[in-house]
């Protein structure tokens, strides 16, 4: 259970991840400027009412993105 | 007018001039710190082939020690994440740091960074001092990060950046004259690259490349590369140009994975600056309140109804608010025009005057009340990072049309009036998604489009006609308005499909902590763009109205004076008043002038939509603005009061079809022209304001045609069915 690999927008609010990869190369770069390395560690803050898109937590602030590109970022749950 | 009071800064008089760029992530409150070092001496302008705004502004700076005086222009330019470009923001930035032919291309930078995300912030640093840009740190709202428990350690960071680093707090002005002395004494080339980019791109074509040009860093020689295909307009020499293009197809450079390989190992190395210099207390008070505002501005039920509260109360201030200072200003240049007639030699040149550039000049600053106070919202929604919610919460609703949640604001207010919408749209930052929020908002029901509406109800719907507790003529307003309202959307929806452009649409959007907004800052905002609107799109509006002027007051020689003798005669001034001989020939003339002329002209296109040739005048006049309708019917129709809505819908009435000898304005024909105003671009400062904000008369064309035959087709269509 502990080296669960899942897609970022897998998680619920509240559950924490680390970044391990991303499904596609563009959109990696996009995040990796954004703060989201791999190895960092990212909290689901909360889902939009319609929930899409979600915002999340990482290194120290507060991202949103929708849940197609939630889903190219893989986490490890934590 | 504005020139005037402008601080005159003597260039002259400096013994060195410094082109300094100010650049940093979006949110770290670069252009609060772009305005504390310029002040009020700014320009707005854009950048040369692309709408992305460009500020510039000057100040004179003092070097305390030498006494010598430095001419600074800075430059703000847009706020990026990083130096590789994804939008067309981006690119500007780019171009802008990366070309040294480009004509804003700086001589020093100022980073501004984020002190409460210091380590994002230090990302698009580090590469600005890798390119081997002379360059200052700043690490901006320094309050707020030490609210929240983080301190830096300043001289550490500098050492470890090897450029000098400076605490600030840009909206209280801390630190801003530190920077303008560091200025002033002259900045070197950073001592250190962060990355050696040799150790990922292949090293050898870096090097020939880098070899290519003198004083430029490795990094810069990647960069360089790295864009050769995406990027339109560097300009190096063709030779060059051909040269990096067949090496970069000899060595197999792979784009993506360089970069990927440089960012992680970016990262990696500002990980260990951050762990030397930063220490952060778990202490977070002001975060749990913004957490505290995000749970009740993005909930389910509240989030919505705040924002609905939100878009009524910006809605209504357009709307209602804006009336006052507009009435106050068409009240003043009507007795401006009063004193003008009565005071000026009469003659053709003192009506050009009053009648052509004085009524279009008054068109103009009629607007700018309007303007003022949606750019007020706009700028306190953005300013306080309430507008990052919006677009949060209204992007899934907004999605399927191919727009954003921040196109809701000028979708919304396009409802008071297109003009200020239009200029509103510049908080999209996609570009797609602004072009289509740009043509589709005439399309909503504008505030001028009502007087039209009421008088052609009031003339085809009885007022007496009730559904249970609706008024009949109630329903059908409000169904026009609804009418507006879906046409937007569905050509929103149409265009999504057909508009192409390069830039890639994504949603990767930082929710920034609330701010209380600065107030200056907010009448920054507002003071640039009444003074956009008044310069720029001032100019085609007041060109055009002369023009409709000069159609409406002006006919074939001789027929003007034929009608004055027809009506000053012995019998007509027995028979009727002075003032009623005034109206008949305002009238004739009207009829008989070249506006007259080409309403007859165009009358076999619109004869099947069930308008007649005075219908086709007023289509032509009320291109001035819609409202202008109504007045030119009075003046038609020889409507007594001028503006009495009452006499004129008297008048149309009773007028009679020469071909039917029935009532001329029947239900059909009143709602098919309904329909035409509804969809028709009928309105120069709005196809102006398009012009000025896409920067391609193309737009404005396209949006004057699709408008146009939306127009003509559902008005057909209305008429031949109800006929």
């Amino acid at each position: 259970m502990a080296a669960e690999i899942c897609s970022l927008d897998k998680l619920k609010p509240g559950e924490s991840g680390i970044i391990t990869s991303f499904n596609d190369e563009e959109n990696a770069l996009k995040f990796m400027e954004m703060g989201c390395t791999p190895g960092e560690k990212v909290k689901m803050d909360s889902f939009a009412p319609l929930g899409d898109p979600v915002a999340i937590l990482v290194s120290g602030y507060k991202l949103s993105l929708r849940r197609t590109e939630a889903r190219l970022i893989n986490v490890q749950r934590l | 007018m504005f020139k005037k009071i402008r601080l005159k800064i003597g260039k002259e008089h400096a013994q060195r001039a410094l082109k300094v760029a100010v650049l940093g992530n979006p949110n770290s409150g670069k252009s609060t710190l772009f305005n504390a070092l310029t002040g009020l001496n700014q320009q707005t302008g854009n950048y040369p082939g692309v709408t992305v705004e460009k500020h510039t502004g000057d100040a004179l700076i003092r070097n305390d020690k030498s006494g010598e005086t430095v001419y600074v222009t800075y430059i703000d330019l847009p706020g990026t994440y990083s130096i590789y470009p994804k939008t067309l923001d981006e690119e500007v930035c780019f171009k802008v740091i990366c070309d040294s032919t480009n004509e804003d291309h700086p001589d020093a930078a100022i980073i501004v960074a984020d002190a409460t995300n210091l380590r994002r912030s230090l990302f698009l640093a580090t590469q600005i001092i890798d390119l081997g840009m002379p360059c200052i740190f700043v690490m901006n709202m320094m309050d707020i990060a030490k609210v929240r428990g983080v301190s830096v350690d300043v001289e550490m960071l500098s050492n470890l950046l090897g450029v000098p680093v400076v605490a600030a707090n840009a909206r209280k002005k801390h630190g801003v004259d530190t920077i303008k002395q560091l200025l002033a004494q002259g900045l070197e080339k950073p001592k250190k690259e962060f990355i050696d980019i040799k150790n990922y791109a292949p090293a050898e074509f870096v090097q020939t490349v880098q070899g290519m040009f003198s004083g430029k860093s490795a990094y810069w020689a990647y960069q360089l590369i790295n864009n050769e295909a995406g990027i339109t307009h560097f300009d190096i020499l063709p030779s060059q140009k051909i040269d990096i293009k067949r090496l970069i197809k000899s060595t197999g450079f792979e784009k993506h994975k360089i970069q990927s390989d440089e960012t992680i190992a970016r990262y990696k190395s500002i990980n260990e600056i951050v762990k030397e210099t930063v220490k952060i207390d778990e202490e977070e008070k002001r975060k749990s309140l913004s957490s505290r505002l995000d749970a009740i501005l993005t909930h389910k039920v509240w989030g919505y109804a705040i924002f609905l509260v939100v878009l009524f109360v910006i809605f209504q201030s357009i709307f209602l608010i804006a009336k006052y200072p507009m009435d106050g200003i068409e009240f003043l240049f009507i007795k401006i025009s009063e004193f003008g007639q009565a005071n000026l030699p009469k003659g053709e040149l003192s009506a050009l005057l009053i009648n052509g550039i004085l009524a279009g000049l008054s068109g103009v600053v009629v607007f700018v009340p309007q303007i003022m106070l949606l750019f007020a919202f706009i700028a306190i929604l953005e300013d306080t990072g309430y507008m990052a919610r919006v677009s949060f919460i209204m992007d899934r609703l907004m999605r399927p049309l191919g727009l954003n949640g921040r196109s809701v604001i000028p979708r919304m207010s396009g409802m008071a009036c297109a003009v200020p919408a239009i200029l509103g749209t510049r908080t999209i930052s996609n570009w797609k998604e602004r072009l289509i929020t740009i043509m589709v908002t005439p399309l909503m029901s504008c505030s001028a489009r009502l007087p039209v509406y009421t008088l052609l109800i009031s003339l085809v719907i009885p007022s007496n006609h009730n559904y249970g507790y609706f008024n009949m003529q109630g329903l059908v307003l409000m169904g026009m308005y609804l009418i507006g309202f879906l046409a937007a959307i569905s050509a929103a929806f149409v265009m999504k499909s057909l508009i192409k452009v390069r830039e890639k649409s994504h949603f990767i959007m930082e929710l920034p902590l609330y701010h209380i907004p600065k107030f200056s800052t907010i009448g920054l905002t507002i003071y640039q763009k009444a003074k956009i609107f008044l310069f720029d799109a001032g100019k085609v509006i007041i060109a055009i109205s002369v023009i409709l002027w000069v159609m409406a007051s002006h006919g074939p020689s001789g027929k003007f004076d034929k009608i004055e003798q027809a009506y000053h005669n012995a019998d007509t001034v027995m028979k009727y008043s002075a003032t009623q001989i005034d109206t008949k020939i305002a009238s004739e003339k009207l009829k008989e002038s070249y506006a007259g002329l080409a309403g007859k002209w165009i009358e076999p296109v619109i004869r099947p939509l069930g308008f007649d040739w005075k219908i086709g005048i007023a289509l032509i006049t009320s291109f001035a603005a819609r409202e202008v309708f109504v007045g030119t019917m009075a003046t038609l129709y020889s409507a007594d009061a001028g503006d009495n809505t009452l006499s004129i819908r008297e008048k149309m009435k009773t007028a009679v079809n020469p071909d039917t000898g029935k009532p001329e304005y029947t239900v059909a024909v009143g709602f098919s022209l309904m329909l035409f105003y509804a969809f028709a671009m009928q309105c120069m400062s709005t196809l102006a304001v398009v012009y000025r904000e896409t920067k391609n008369i193309k737009w404005p064309i396209i949006q004057f045609l699709y408008m146009g035959a939306m127009a003509y087709l559902a008005s057909l269509l209305v008429y031949s069915l109800a006929k």
